[in-house]
């Protein structure tokens, strides 16, 4: 798999790069916001790995880290953001202790990122194709002129009518708008792109033509996806793998087919049961009853102790050690201590 | 830009024009003293030579229709009377003659700043924080808070009492005018180097202060993001994306702002006893010379509804999203 995917590439691996390595590993990351009073620790100790043409799903609560887990892959966090710990390797490179202007190699070339919302990630005064153009004729080098013919040829590819190659992020319809972000992120040939949460604001019947659409690019592409969401029927549709994360950690992370059948953090469970599409029962919707911690000073032990029911007295105390499976499935929770 | 958008535009320029020139002729027959006697500036007139005048310059007509008919005809022909003042001269060749000093060294202020301010406010608003922000925007901030006068003064004192760079006041030196070329233009420089300081500095405060907010509003823009995840260089990023954007609110402020460069910079315009419209405002207002006042009024508010039609149609070039 690896080998062959690689060998798609239209662009050489960078020059540090370790052929024999895997494509991306993040371990113990350690993402903090800086506030007045104190740090908050949005993403805190999280590891993953993602394999060449993986699809790899993010999940959890609102303001759990998902998104700060994605940017800070290539470094791109609000100015009072920084990575405080841990390592992201890409192809064995580590990314974390680059500078901007070295991580600027990597940037759109190696991560792209299809962002939410297209309608604000897209500059209000500049046409599509000249924005889809722009890294194809900065970041490769190419001429204006080639450069804006790859942008067709790209708006061509998700779909976009030749007629409304001239359109302003403005005339273009939600759907349109984010089709676009896609044909953009495609532009430098990238091999991760990372779609946070790509189909919010958009009807049922647009999300459906976009997932399809991303899920038949990546197969064509020998792309790796990386895709935050909150709709776990799309991780189920679409990924090889979920990571479940609650409050900046990892609570459980495998084979979509293993944590989606056999759920076993109390937290995953929960998310699942609060899921009406996965369990299809509709009428035993379950809620999870309070709320997150503060991310400040978040509980000493487990993160969900407070909200677990299964809590037990070591889980206030002690923060539970990740354990692997022979399924595949890794999972933080004292339910599953290294001797059970 | 859609004809419709430039149609209503031009319409909408052309009615307020029309209110103005409407409201310039009622406000100043509703302000004191009847304009006969001011006229004739003597009280003790016999009420033949009052009735003689009032009928000779169409008085004893009723004020609506027909004095503001031959309001309207005379305007449009360009003939806004006589001045009271600098007696038998017409108010638009009074006008005429400061106009051009005073487009010298407002026009050429604004020139100036508009530059110089938007490029430190871009940068500073870039590098928030930074050396450029930190002295910059104190800089500007104390600027933009002073009056010209505060900025002149003290220009006066070191630059012309003091070192003796340059002339204390006026825009030539007796018979500096008449001198050869390059002499002449040397002579108007050297008058010109400090008010233009003074109204270039204060200008420069406005627009970099404005031009640091809009560039740190759009800097959060989710665009500004995507371009960054680009990998595009900094540089890029601003210039392409976070600069346009940025610019959009000060295309309005600077149009608006030309619109009242005409007026003169007043207080500046005293200070270096500068011979420009804002002098002859303050003149025209102490010697209540009415038609001068009228002249002014009605050229001024013109220009400031023609720099708005012009602030429209750069806005709707700028802007993709206003040409439908
Ligand atoms: N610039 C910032 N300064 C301080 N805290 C921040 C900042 N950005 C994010 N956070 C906090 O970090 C945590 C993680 O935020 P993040 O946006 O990564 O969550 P998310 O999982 O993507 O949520 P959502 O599903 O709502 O998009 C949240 O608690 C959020 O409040
Ligand atoms: S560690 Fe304890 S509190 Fe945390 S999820 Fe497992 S059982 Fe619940
Ligand atoms: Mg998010």
């Amino acid at each position: 798999m690896t080998a062959e995917i690689r060998g798609r590439r239209q662009w050489p691996l960078p020059k540090q790069a370790d052929p024999a390595a895997p494509l991306l590993r993040v371990n113990n990351l350690q993402t903090h916001f800086q506030l007045g009073r104190g740090w908050v620790k949005a993403v805190d100790g999280v590891s993953f790995g993602l394999d060449d043409g993986e699809a790899l799903g993010l999940v959890g609560e609102s303001g759990c880290g998902k998104t700060t887990t994605a940017l800070s892959l290539v470094r791109l966090l609000p100015s009072n953001g920084r990575i405080r710990g841990g390592s992201v390797e890409l192809f064995g490179i580590d990314l974390v202790p680059k500078t901007d202007r070295q991580l600027d190699r990597y940037r759109w070339r190696e991560i792209s990122i299809v962002f939410q919302g297209a309608m604000n990630a897209l500059n209000p005064v500049v046409q599509v194709r000249r924005q889809i153009a722009e890294p194809v004729q900065y970041r490769l080098n190419q001429s204006e002129s080639a450069s804006l013919k790859r942008a067709d040829e790209l708006l061509d590819m998700v779909g976009i009518p030749s007629r409304r190659l001239g359109a302003y992020p403005h005339e273009l319809s939600g759907g349109m708008r984010q089709r676009a972000m896609i044909a953009m992120a495609l532009a430098c040939d990238p091999a991760i792109v990372i779609g946070d949460e790509p189909t919010t604001a958009l009807d049922a019947m647009v999300q459906a033509q976009i997932l399809v659409l991303l899920e038949q690019l990546r197969r064509d592409l020998g792309l790796s996806l990386i895709l935050i969401t909150h709709d776990l029927s799309v991780v189920a549709e679409t990924c090889d793998r979920v990571l479940v994360m609650y409050a900046g950690r990892v609570a459980e992370e495998g084979p979509v087919s293993r944590v989606f059948t056999e759920p076993r953090h109390p937290y995953t469970r929960k998310l699942l049961g609060a899921f009406p599409n996965i369990r299809s029962d509709r009428r035993t919707l379950e809620t999870i009853p309070g709320e997150p911690p503060d991310l400040v000073n978040p509980p000493a032990g487990c993160r969900f102790a407070p909200r677990c029911a299964q809590a037990m007295p070591v889980c206030a105390g002690t923060l539970p050690p990740e354990v692997s499976f022979d399924d595949g499935v890794r999972v933080a929770c004292h339910l599953f201590g290294t001797t059970a | 830009m859609s004809a419709r958008y430039l149609g209503q535009r031009l319409l909408q320029a052309i009615v307020t024009i029309a209110a103005i020139v409407l409201l310039n002729f009622l406000l100043f027959r509703l302000m004191p003293g009847s304009p006969e006697r001011i006229l004739l500036r003597n009280p003790n007139l016999s009420q033949q030579v009052v009735e003689a005048t009032r009928a000779r310059w169409g008085l004893d007509k009723p004020l609506i229709p027909d004095q503001l008919v031959s309001y309207i005809g005379s305007t449009l022909e360009g003939d806004l009377g006589y001045s009271f003042k600098f007696r038998g001269q017409p108010v638009t060749s009074v006008i005429a003659d400061r106009v051009g000093p005073t487009l010298l060294l407002v026009g050429l202020g604004e020139l100036i700043s508009v530059f110089v301010g938007i490029a430190i406010g871009a940068y500073a608003g870039w590098r928030r924080g930074g050396v450029v922000d930190r002295v910059g925007s104190g800089v500007s901030l104390v600027l933009y808070s002073m009056p010209y006068f505060v900025i002149g003064m003290p220009l006066i004192v070191i630059f012309a009492a003091g070192l003796g760079w340059f002339p204390t006041s006026g825009m030539t030196s007796v018979g500096g005018g008449d001198r050869p070329f390059p002499d002449n233009i040397i002579d108007l420089a050297r008058h010109l180097a400090l008010p233009l300081a003074t109204v270039s500095l204060g200008l420069i405060g406005q627009y970099s202060i404005l031009m640091r907010s809009a560039i740190i509003e759009t800097r959060s823009e989710d665009y500004i993001t995507t371009a960054r995840a680009k990998g595009l260089r900094d540089g890029r990023v601003l210039r392409a994306h976070a600069f346009p954007n940025a610019m959009l609110p000060m295309v309005t402020l600077i149009a608006i702002n030309l619109g009242y460069v005409i007026g003169g910079a007043i207080t500046a315009e005293i200070v270096f006893s500068w011979p420009g419209l804002g002098t002859l405002t303050v003149t025209a207002l102490q010697s209540r010379d009415y038609p001068v006042l009228q002249g002014i009024f009605l050229l001024v508010a013109v220009s400031v509804v023609l720099a708005n039609l012009a602030a429209d149609i750069i806005y709707g070039l700028l802007d993709p999203r206003v040409r439908r």
